[in-house]
């Protein structure tokens, strides 16, 4: 949304939606989401929603049609592991392509960043915070945390009072997204009906499928260069089904520590057959035994590291 | 570094032009943050040249990337020193400089007195000059 398009509208009479589409370089990020994020259907229409009422948004200000800043900030629920920072991240680079953030940064924060522990500490401190994330998008990570209800005199109210604040009167300056799990997030809203009000939308982070868990263990494994065997990935499907009727269940990231602990299985493996040589193809394989060996399937409990 | 015929300050940047708009601050405020300089807000009511330290307004903004929170500070400033000098400095930490790279007034007083020419004489018939802001006559608070 640069100052001179307001500015000075070249009133047309046709624009042509497609170019203005081709143009803003969407369909490359929108097609690296799809590419990159396994499953997560109610998220990618959403967002592919956004970017659409963006863009018809810029186009409708070039025939001269002005409407106010639409208010985007988000809120995201999911169980962990659901890919909410992930997609934050994402959302910050779409924003950026269709000119609503001017840079596109993204600044992730806790309740550890926005409160301070004293009177009078926390206001410069959320400031500081939200001066640094103007032009871009303001992450906040567990945000049901900030409000602590059972303790009157804390201070994260006054966190969210500043957030409100700058929430609805520098809205062209930066997206506020706040995220956590659904029903502490509910109780959170609930009891903040200001902070509900303000936030349009409400995005929700479904749990993954087993197949969905094995496809992005798939993507994760081809980001290090490595790969499964096809007993491994079998192995993997059994291992994750498995998994996921244990505690403690993290989706895709309990995906990645399972990745991490087989990685170690193998240059165990490798390590002692005592092989003089090794093919590049050894060592990028993961092989059911690696997956096997995990706690999960001996004794249907977890490896003593959790998640 | 005196004032000039229209009495009006003259230091730092842009200071023989009229004042910067809003949108021009902007500009310059890019430009620092573009080359990874922190900038700061300061304000005095001692705006004698040899008055090299201002108060500061708040922390200096480090790590920032966009205009928009510097902005946000100098109106903060502005309402509530809105009769005293502001300046706009940006700070070059990089090795061998660690100093102001810019400084640009930002805000000014509605009435600048200006300064007056101070003669002293020493030794006989020797003269030393100096200046001095009529507006430090008064004490501080009272001064624009």
């Amino acid at each position: 949304m640069s100052e001179a398009q307001s500015q000075t509208p070249p009133v047309t009479d046709k624009v042509d939606l497609d170019a203005e589409f081709k143009a803003s370089n969407i369909q490359e990020v929108l097609d690296k989401l799809d590419r990159e994020l396994i499953g997560l259907m109610p998220v990618k229409t959403r967002i592919r929603e956004t970017a659409a009422l963006l863009l018809v948004d810029r186009v409708r200000k070039q025939m001269g049609l002005t409407a106010g800043a639409p208010s985007l900030h988000m809120c995201f629920t999911g169980n962990p592991g659901t890919g909410k920072t992930t997609v934050a991240l994402r959302m910050a680079e779409i924003l950026h392509r269709l000119g609503y953030v001017r840079e596109g940064h993204l600044v992730s924060v806790t309740r550890d960043d926005l409160v301070g522990q004293y009177i009078g500490h926390t206001a410069p401190k959320t400031k500081e915070v939200i001066k640094k994330a103007m032009g871009g998008v303001l992450f906040i990570d567990e945000a049901y945390y900030l409000y602590k209800p059972e303790n009157e005199r804390d201070y994260g109210a006054e966190s969210i009072e500043i957030l409100l604040q700058v929430m609805e009167n520098n809205r062209d300056d930066l997206v506020v997204i706040l995220a956590g799990y659904k029903d502490r997030m509910d109780k959170f809203f609930h009891s903040n009906p200001g902070m509900r009000s303000r936030i349009a939308h409400h995005i929700d982070f479904p749990d993954y499928s087993a197949e969905e868990l094995v496809a992005i263990a798939r993507l994760m494994l081809a980001a290090q260069n490595y790969r499964f065997s096809t007993e491994g990935e079998k192995a993997f499907g059994e291992y994750i089904r498995l998994r996921m009727t244990l505690e403690h269940f993290a989706n895709a990231r309990s995906v990645r520590n399972a990745l991490d602990r087989a990685r170690l299985r193998q240059a165990n493996r490798l390590f002692a057959s005592g092989k003089k040589n090794l093919s590049r193809q050894d060592l990028m394989t993961l092989e059911a035994e690696d997956i096997r060996a995990s706690r999960v399937f001996s004794e249907g409990r977890l490896d003593q590291d959790m998640a | 570094m005196m004032t000039n015929t229209g009495n009006r300050l003259t230091q730092g940047q842009f200071s023989f032009l009229p004042d910067l708009t809003d949108a021009q601050i902007t500009a310059q405020i890019k430009y620092a943050l573009k080359n990874g300089w922190a900038v700061n807000v300061e304000y005095t009511d001692d705006p004698h040249p040899r008055n090299t330290y201002w108060e500061m307004f708040g922390m200096p903004m480090f790590d920032l990337k966009d205009p928009a929170g510097i902005l946000m500070e100098i109106n903060n400033c502005r309402k509530t020193f809105s009769n005293h000098y502001i300046r706009v400095t940006a700070f070059d930490s990089s090795r061998g400089i660690e100093s102001p790279r810019m400084s640009y007034l930002v805000n000014r007083p509605k009435k600048e007195p200006g300064f007056g020419l101070v003669r002293q004489e020493v030794d006989g018939r020797s003269i030393r000059y100096t200046i001095h802001s009529y507006a430090t006559d008064k004490p501080e608070n009272e001064r624009y």
